[in-house]
């Protein structure tokens, strides 16, 4: 991948993050009548930060994810997303962050092109500076052969790195990555945590969802959400320590369980 | 044999999806195919179960010839989609009684096969399926494709999507029904299943690489991985890159996989490299391959 070999950086990460906060929440709670989906998660996410956000299915993720990025209104409780309120400020909490998932990314029927040009329509940004961030692109994902194409042609890895630079057009503080890699082939998947570090290393905060327990290795923090509530939240390396494990796989079997909503 | 595939090929708008692919399963064995997305597992699922029809080559499914006796195919195995396929209006319940009513038989005749697993989903039996997680859809799609008691069962990526924990319980529920005597062909991207196959095939853009016990696969495979590790792993990834003998290098968990080219490799060389750019707290020690590692070399 040639795209982050040109952005080397030599200060070292982990002691490089400022502990400057991007996300806080605050006792973070939604009810689904009288079911209670999130049981009042309170932490934290630093600027710079790799941050998993790991759970059974049902734990509660994708709803707590929802509020995070404006779209599901909290029943109680406080989250400030690059400083905005996701309650009050929710169109401020959009622009600031990026989106992508394994279900939604990209239109199909679009070509790369046209798909680049409508998202950053979407987020605001200038004709030139399109022009220009899609030029860029094409350079860093080497899309010279492939920009007419329709999306939907692309093999599913490439449709994933290319929907994460999407995700990236209007240079968010934060970018959610719900279950960026789910069916991609091994080394897809490790390419495309290759442009999550370049990422990060530019400061930009990744909060990630992922089914791969090796991934989980590949965060600062980890939080494991079980049933509703934030079970766990610590460096990989902590985790296995605290749960005296080899893996982060062998944490998430110790942690989570499998368990419907009444 | 309850599976007999022989050069099968198929091709959708002068794309070859697959080609000439040829395996047996034998009876009872719980049989893996192993790729990535867009490697061609589910058009051997649906040619197999008789949805789609190959262009070239031959198959036959617990005797049956995929062409000729489609029908008799359609009455002997369960097949669970990739896809979600369940109604979903209907309850938990609904769904059962539906799929044991089209093929004749009732929740009761064949409880006892599908018992294990209904039981964890029955407190929810009034449930409309899309209410479900995805753990519990998981299971009622499996009771589904069991109601009729088929010889050999076709999972598609029956774990995709699915947490560690409700995997691990899936493929414990795999091997319980296999003991039953049903056999199975299951694909998976998760190349940490393969290892709970009795054979694995290993495919990748529409043909199989290899077909092997998961065992022998990974003692067949010749070059010596390493692990390292340092604390700054971005910068790690980079440099090792950047190393002249490297063959390969990747993220592996906790650490990164190296491979050099050199037969004569001395990890001390490579220690004293990293020295030199920095790198603190360095590991470096000759790790066990994984079919991952294998299947990433091919």
């Amino acid at each position: 991948m040639n795209l982050w070999q040109e952005k080397d950086c030599f200060v070292p990460r982990n002691d490089n993050m400022n502990k400057e906060k991007i996300i806080e929440v605050q006792n973070l709670t939604k009810q689904f009548g009288n079911f209670t989906a999130v049981k009042s998660i309170s932490f934290d996410v630093y600027k710079g930060e790799i941050f998993g956000f790991l759970g059974a299915n049902g734990a509660g993720k994708t709803t707590a994810m929802k509020m995070l990025i404006g779209i599901s209104k909290p029943t109680s409780g406080e989250a400030l997303v690059a400083g905005f309120d996701v309650k009050t400020n929710t169109e401020m909490v959009k622009k600031s962050i990026g989106y992508m998932s394994q279900k939604f990314s990209m239109y199909d029927d679009l070509t790369i092109k046209e798909n680049i040009t409508f998202f950053g329509g979407i987020y605001g940004l200038s004709k030139a500076r399109i022009k220009e961030k899609t030029m860029q692109l094409v350079e860093e994902l080497r899309l010279h052969d492939s920009i007419d194409k329709l999306v939907g042609s692309l093999p599913l890895g490439w449709k994933q790195k290319l929907s994460f630079s999407v995700a990236l057009l209007h240079e968010p503080k934060i970018v959610f990555l719900d279950e960026p890699t789910g069916g991609v082939d091994p080394i897809t998947r490790r390419q495309f945590w290759e442009m999550i570090y370049a990422e990060a290393n530019k400061g930009t905060t990744i909060f990630v969802t992922t089914h791969y327990m090796d991934e989980a290795e590949y965060c600062d923090r980890i939080s494991i959400m079980v049933e509703g509530v934030i079970e766990a939240l610590d460096s990989p390396k902590n985790l296995k320590n605290k749960y005296n494990v080899a893996s982060m796989n062998d944490v998430f079997l110790k942690l989570a369980r499998n368990v419907e909503s009444p | 044999m309850s599976i007999q595939v022989q050069n099968i090929s198929k091709s959708y708008n002068k794309i070859k999806a697959i080609d000439a692919i040829s395996f047996e399963v034998n009876d009872g064995e719980l049989f893996g195919l192993i790729g990535p997305d867009g490697a061609g597992k589910t058009t051997i699922f649906r040619i197999l179960t008789t949805l789609l029809l190959a262009n070239e080559g031959s198959a036959s499914v617990a005797g049956f010839d995929i062409v000729k006796d489609y029908k008799a195919i359609r009455n002997s195995v369960g097949y669970m989609p990739g896809k979600f396929s369940l109604y979903q209006d209907l309850s938990v319940e609904e769904n059962l009684k539906f799929f044991a009513a089209i093929f004749g038989t009732t929740i009761e005749e064949n409880y006892d096969l599908i018992k294990d697993i209904y039981i964890q989903i029955e407190p929810y039996k009034t449930r409309r399926a899309r209410a479900l997680s995805g753990g519990m859809k998981q299971k009622l799609a499996l009771c589904c494709a069991l109601i009729h008691k088929p010889k050999v069962l076709f999972l598609d990526e029956p774990t995709t999507g699915v947490d560690p924990v409700s995997r691990k319980e899936f493929w414990e529920m795999l091997k319980r029904l296999q003991q039953k005597g049903i056999t199975i062909l299951v694909s998976t991207p998760y190349m940490d299943e393969a290892a709970l196959c009795d054979r694995i095939a290993l495919i990748q853009k529409g043909s199989i690489l290899k077909i092997d016990e998961p065992r022998n696969i990974i003692k067949d495979y010749q070059k010596i991985i390493y692990d390292v590790k340092a604390k700054n792993r971005h910068q790690l990834i980079l440099d090792l890159k950047k190393y002249p003998s490297q063959y390969s290098v990747f993220a592996f968990g906790e650490y990164i996989h190296y491979i050099d080219k050199n037969e004569d490799f001395n990890a001390a060389d490579l220690d004293n490299y990293l020295k030199k750019q920095l790198h603190t707290e360095i590991e470096i020690r000759i790790s066990n391959p994984t079919i991952e590692d294998v299947f990433m070399d091919l």
